[in-house]
């Protein structure tokens, strides 16, 4: 069993109590945030110790709420606007996009939107075409907007607490799946800076995998394997996609000449194509031609029959480093049979909470 | 507000005021100087001058792409309005938003939003934000006929009542959303019957006249604070083409004798009328105010056109809030 106090979700209510706790300003509104599940337990304690005046249950009208909140921060309330999925949010696009987002700018810079949109990303157990899209390289298209993606419990209490005190509007999108990890962080309150766009979660020399959010659990299960081959990987998690900071990219490449990208949405005009444009427009040299993993270019089926192959695995993972590489075929064959054995323990429409790390 | 030698005439100078300055702008506009979208709101002074009369310096307002009026009534700067147009650096929102984004948070206009029935959640927000803070202030949220057929009014009323907000929402019905009549967008739909449905009083003040709508906004502004939201909703007409500065009858998407029948009933003739008969009406006074409101925009022109532009480099560094 995980720890049952250092989950990602404890984080992440350590995060919104102890925001609270330092500005009576700072609200959680959403559908069910005063629900018996708490948004995955992470409003129960914030409710428990603010009550629902500022722990706030809404109607079911996201663009009108999304405006609501914008108009809050005009007069210093500061916002949490919680989506169950990300997929609602589409119905907020008008009033994030076209208001949010430019407020700051179209106003000369006299105004300004402290708001963080948090979204979940759901995964498996048949959720289908529109309860599991990973949408952050569309909402990453906008300028004025920051877009967060934490993937450790530690990484979302800092993100999350830097996000609430930021000036800006900020979407924190974050994967149902990650919920159940545990992994160590402080109970002091601190931040991550939304400008330190990359975090090194394992040094290596031989390849440069940079992934984010739940990606980044496959990547480090592939890391562990590899590393049983000699082959070293190293782990860079891409954290914040606005504003993109690349310099820990650029560094770890210089060093590794190689970079496999793994996507946790879909290929065409997606994080991975920003990310190799950047690589080109900085010329920077590379072994071997960089590749991009990620889900079919088709929207997530429901039926487990159907989806089987659809996300990026730590096999297929595991098979491109080797190809990028040129590991030798019989050893290829054994990193497969590993990769195998390990896919048999969790079926592939659930979380393999068996991972334990380390981040 | 207009601060008349009599206060019987503050609100027909305050009508003299929008209409004067959207004129002067028309007329000055082919040169091409102003190199944005306008949407005048000559026709339509009497809404806005009845409800900014009705509020208190610390009420709030949220307007949308017609947002002249509005601004002028409730106090903005006339030459932050003209630099505005003329996209530059001491215009309202330093050229960048336009003339569908004016605002002065000096007097609690804090957005104007083209996108129809943008502003409405903007308002409600700002409306509740109040609420919570036990202030006893309004929102006013200003909007046209076709914002009542977006999605957003919806929620946006239901939340306001939801959560009995002090928010004035002010329907300015000038039948047409560009060239496309209310009949074509709307049927024989009873939008009273929807407001009401909802818990939301509903006031009409007589079309077009600012005595009756200040009266009428006085008593949305006490319920509001007291009880929770109010819709008043007015007719009125737009004498000129949607966005630009010219007359369109021409292309006769509004009958012949609409327009005859609205140009009846302007808001400034109505309370003209009014004042005569009570004998309140100071033809001197008025006319004075008439010439200085018309140097005023006139040096306002001049001192535009002497502005500078906003400096491009700076520009970039306006994504983000430091």
């Amino acid at each position: 069993m995980p720890n049952k106090n250092n989950l990602f979700t404890d984080a992440m209510s350590d995060a919104f109590v102890q925001s609270m706790q330092k500005d009576k300003n700072v609200l959680i509104m959403g559908e069910g945030v005063t629900d018996p599940k708490a948004i995955f337990n992470t409003t129960r304690q914030a409710l428990k110790k603010f009550g629902p005046q500022r722990v706030i249950e809404t109607p079911v009208s996201e663009n009108a709420m999304t405006g609501i909140q914008i108009g809050m921060s005009l007069l210093g309330k500061k916002a949490i606007f919680i989506h169950a999925r990300v997929d609602f949010s589409l119905l907020a696009f008008d009033q994030l996009i076209n208001n949010a987002s430019k407020w700051h700018f179209m106003y000369g810079g006299t105004m300004n939107i402290p708001i963080v949109i948090r979204l979940i990303i759901g995964r498996g157990w048949g959720q289908g075409p529109q309860h599991s899209q990973s949408l952050e390289s569309v909402f990453s298209h906008f300028p004025g907007l920051k877009v967060v993606v934490p993937s450790t419990a530690h990484d979302c209490k800092g993100l999350m607490i830097s996000s609430i005190f930021d000036k800006n509007p900020v979407v924190f999108i974050e994967h149902r799946w990650l919920h159940n990890y545990s992994s160590n962080y402080s109970k002091k309150f601190y931040k991550i800076s939304l400008n330190d766009s990359i975090g090194l979660k394992k040094k290596g020399k031989d390849l440069t995998i940079l992934s984010s959010s739940i990606m980044l659990i496959e990547s480090l299960k592939a890391e562990k394997i590899l590393k049983k081959f000699g082959i070293s990987l190293e782990i860079l998690d891409l954290r914040v996609l606005r504003p993109l900071n690349l310099k820990k990219l650029f560094t770890s490449l210089n060093k590794t000449k190689n970079l496999l990208f793994v996507d946790n949405g879909w290929k065409s005009f997606g994080v991975g194509s920003e990310i190799f444009a950047n690589i080109l427009e900085k010329k920077i040299n590379l072994k071997n031609a960089p590749v991009r993993l990620a889900c079919k270019d088709f929207p997530t089926p429901s039926s487990h029959y159907l989806n089987k192959d659809y996300y990026v695995t730590v096999k297929d993972i595991c098979v491109e480093a080797c190809k990028i590489l040129s590991v030798k075929k019989s050893t290829q064959k054994k990193i497969i049979t590993e990769c195998d054995k390990l896919l048999l323990k969790v079926p592939h429409d659930l979380p393999d909470l068996n991972f334990k790390g380390p981040f | 507000m207009i601060k008349g030698k009599n206060i019987y005439m503050s609100n027909l100078l305050g009508l003299a005021r929008i209409r004067i300055i959207e004129e002067e702008i028309a007329k000055e506009y082919y040169k091409q100087e102003m190199r944005c979208p306008i949407h005048l709101s000559i026709g339509q002074e009497a809404v806005p001058v009845g409800v900014s009369k009705s509020l208190n310096f610390s009420d709030y307002i949220v307007s949308t792409h017609r947002c002249h009026a509005h601004y002028i009534a409730k106090g903005g700067s006339i030459q932050k309005l003209v630099s505005e147009l003329y996209g530059k650096e001491d215009g309202a929102c330093k050229g960048i938003g336009g003339s569908m984004h004016l605002y002065d948070k000096s007097i609690n206009h804090l957005s104007s939003i083209p996108i129809v029935a943008g502003s409405i959640p903007i308002g409600v927000g700002i409306g509740y934000a109040l609420k919570l803070k036990n202030k006893k202030n309004v929102s006013v949220v200003y909007f046209g006929d076709a914002a009542t057929e977006e999605g957003v009014f919806f929620e946006s009323l239901h939340f306001a009542a939801l959560k009995k907000l002090p928010v004035i929402f002010v329907c300015e019905d000038n039948k047409y959303s560009v060239y496309t009549s209310i009949n074509a967008r709307q049927g024989n739909r009873n939008l009273k019957k929807i407001v009401e449905s909802l818990n939301i009083k509903f006031i009409k003040p007589l079309n077009n006249n600012v005595h009756d709508i200040e009266k009428k906004a006085l008593q949305a502004r006490s319920y509001a604070i007291s009880k929770g939201p109010v819709f008043i909703y007015s007719n009125t007409y737009r004498y000129l083409e949607h966005c630009g500065p010219n007359n369109d009858d021409d292309l006769k998407y509004r009958p012949k004798e609409e327009i005859n029948y609205w140009l009846k009933k302007d808001p400034i003739s109505i309370e003209i009328q009014r004042l005569k008969k009570i004998k309140r009406f100071n033809s001197n006074e008025y006319l004075e105010f008439c010439n200085s409101v018309k140097q005023e925009i006139i040096t306002s022109f001049i001192n535009a056109k002497k502005s500078k532009p906003f400096s491009l480099l700076k520009l970039s560094k306006l994504e983000y809030a430091k």
